[in-house]
């Protein structure tokens, strides 16, 4: 860290989210912190990774840090823009995604995600802006990764909606259901938030894999809504490097718009 | 010898888009046109389904205008920023001013949504995907349904088909026929414009037809279903055009505070969409050099050669 300001906890959200995609070959990209983490991991563990944009962009080699998801510069110097329905039929349908970047208002112990709306549906306390392209993407990736900062608003009991399935109620009901219904994905296979890294267990139940420098157990305890397990022995969460550090602050994120 | 379909947009928006209609302005992010939304806005239209994949600050201005009775979408924001705050005061009962009513939400998934113009445009009943198993918006819409396949048992979800009355594109440039030619993110604008029953194409530049058969394989959509073309520079901004004007993502983030007030939210509209004509004193209402700095420099691609097989 010689000389280099300390990681923010937006910048280890980054750095472990881009750890989490080292090898992978197609990724689908959200905007905000998974833009960031899949441009790192593009310029350190996953040089060879495809960028994919839902708005219709297979290969995107962005210059500039995309404010929308349909930003022009995830089109100039593409492999290739295609129409939306090729994207979710050939792309994402078809099976040709690895990996997909997910987050939402609400997410439960089985990595279920809520983006639709808190409270009732029909007379909706916060009207969210629902799925977008979530629902197909958690059920057509292969596999799902998860950005969400916590909270026990956040990290709850049970979710006001479910959006997009993750391992349902279990691992076991969740591979019935995708082996009968033929999903292409296998679902959640990590969590990144601003505490930590989780995984889920072979029952499909999330559990903490690594604390984030400068976090605590009872910080993690007291901003999610269940008894969240934790492993006998927790290991941190590297450090990020000098080098993962400045590439976010000198490319990838110069204003600090997301990072800071 | 085809007849030329140009006309203006007040003409356009009064020969086609009627009170009760269902109106698509299609373009996902790129390519939206607030020109005819702001139209619509200034002829008063009433009682629309207004559907569009993401309703975008085009919609949340034509319901805080009260044209919109019904919304058909898939996703409920303003993209990189935040919520669509006219259209949440319409959907959610504790932010509903006297006298207002919930605006009625019929909603899917993207694939879902683009999957009913597919089947409008095809004239199918229905578009199978393997999208909504086990999520709860098939228990809030019972238009998403499941069927049997006839080639092994699998039960799978589907979305009716969706024929907008009209459907309302912007792009790069046609000609006078209205046959289109768009580069850039493609959207489900193709597949929208041939699933409705009229077709309103707005263009940044009119060009003769020899333009468009030089290169074929830029058309999306020919005039052969095209019902008017509107020339209308800027014609999608705060939106954007591939390679003529950037994405005004300052607006994008200045409508967020706008919007969060209905009394502001009114007062923009007072100046910018009833204050002005049409949109070329809107663009004037800027001033030239404002659109100078959305514009970016250059990146041609390359040509290819089609031959020439007489």
């Amino acid at each position: 860290m010689s000389g280099q300001r300390p990681a923010s906890k937006s910048e280890l959200m980054v750095v472990a989210s881009a750890h989490a995609l080292t090898g992978k070959r197609v990724c689908f990209v959200g905007v905000g912190l998974p833009n960031i983490a899949v441009n790192l991991a593009k310029r350190t563990v996953a040089p060879e990774m495809e960028l994919v944009y839902e708005a219709g962009v297979f290969g995107a080699n962005p210059a500039r840090l995309p404010l929308s998801i349909g930003d022009p510069t995830i089109v100039t110097g593409s492999t290739a823009t295609v129409s939306m329905h090729d994207l979710f039929g050939l792309y994402l349908q078809g099976g040709r995604i690895d990996v997909g970047f997910l987050g939402g208002a609400q997410i439960d112990r089985f990595g279920n995600l809520n983006t639709t709306v808190i409270g009732d549906y029909a007379a909706p306390k916060t009207r969210l802006p629902g799925s977008g392209g979530a629902c197909e993407i958690a059920i057509n990736a292969k596999e799902i990764l998860v950005i969400m900062r916590q909270s026990t608003r956040s990290f709850v009991k049970e979710l006001d909606f479910r959006t997009s399935p993750g391992n349902l109620g279990g691992a076991v009901a969740a591979a019935k259901t995708r082996a009968a219904q033929g999903w292409g994905g296998s679902g959640p296979s990590g969590v990144i938030t601003d505490l930590g890294v989780y995984g889920f267990d072979d029952d499909g139940e999330m559990a903490l894999r690594s604390l984030h420098p400068g976090a605590t157990l009872d910080e993690v305890r007291a901003s999610i809504g269940w008894e969240i397990r934790i492993p006998q022995n927790v290991p941190a969460t590297p450090t990020p490097t000098d080098e993962e550090l400045r590439l976010i602050r000198e490319e990838l994120d110069p204003t600090g718009a997301y990072v800071s | 010898m085809n007849t030329s379909k140009l006309v203006d947009m007040r003409t356009a928006i009064a020969a086609h888009v009627h009170d009760g209609d269902t109106v698509a302005i299609e373009g996902f992010t790129h390519c939206i046109s607030f020109a005819a939304g702001h139209e619509i806005i200034r002829q008063r239209r009433r009682n629309l389904t207004l559907a569009r994949m993401t309703p975008d600050l085009v919609y949340d201005q034509m319901v805080a205008a009260g044209c919109a009775k019904k919304l058909i979408f898939s996703w409920l924001g303003n993209p990189g920023v935040g919520s669509l705050h006219a259209i949440r005061r319409r959907t959610e009962p504790a932010a509903l001013a006297p006298g207002e009513s919930l605006l009625e939400i019929e909603e899917y998934s993207h694939h879902g949504m683009v999957g009913r113009y597919v089947a409008g445009a095809h004239r199918l009943p229905f578009y199978p995907l393997r999208s909504y198993s086990e999520s709860d918006l098939p228990k809030v819409n019972p238009l998403i349904r499941t069927v049997q396949s006839p080639f092994g048992g699998e039960e799978i979800y589907a979305v009716p088909p969706l024929n907008p009355d009209v459907t309302i594109i912007h792009a790069q440039r046609a000609d006078a026929e209205g046959n289109v030619q768009m580069w850039g993110l493609l959207g489900c604008q193709k597949e929208a414009a041939f699933a409705a029953k009229r077709v309103i194409a707005v263009v940044e530049e009119i060009v003769p037809t020899s333009v468009i058969r030089a290169d074929p394989n830029r058309t999306i959509i020919p005039g052969l279903i095209v019902s008017a073309v509107v020339c209308e520079p800027f014609g999608a901004h705060p939106s954007y055009v591939q390679g003529s004007y950037d994405r005004d993502n300052a607006f994008y983030r200045e409508w967020d505070t706008i919007s969060r007030d209905a009394a502001a939210t009114e007062a923009w509209l007072q100046e910018w969409v009833y204050g002005v004509s049409d949109r070329a004193a809107y663009v004037a209402k800027f001033g030239g050099d404002y659109f100078k700095g959305l514009t970016p420099t250059s990146a041609p691609s390359g040509s290819v050669d089609y031959g020439d097989y007489r």
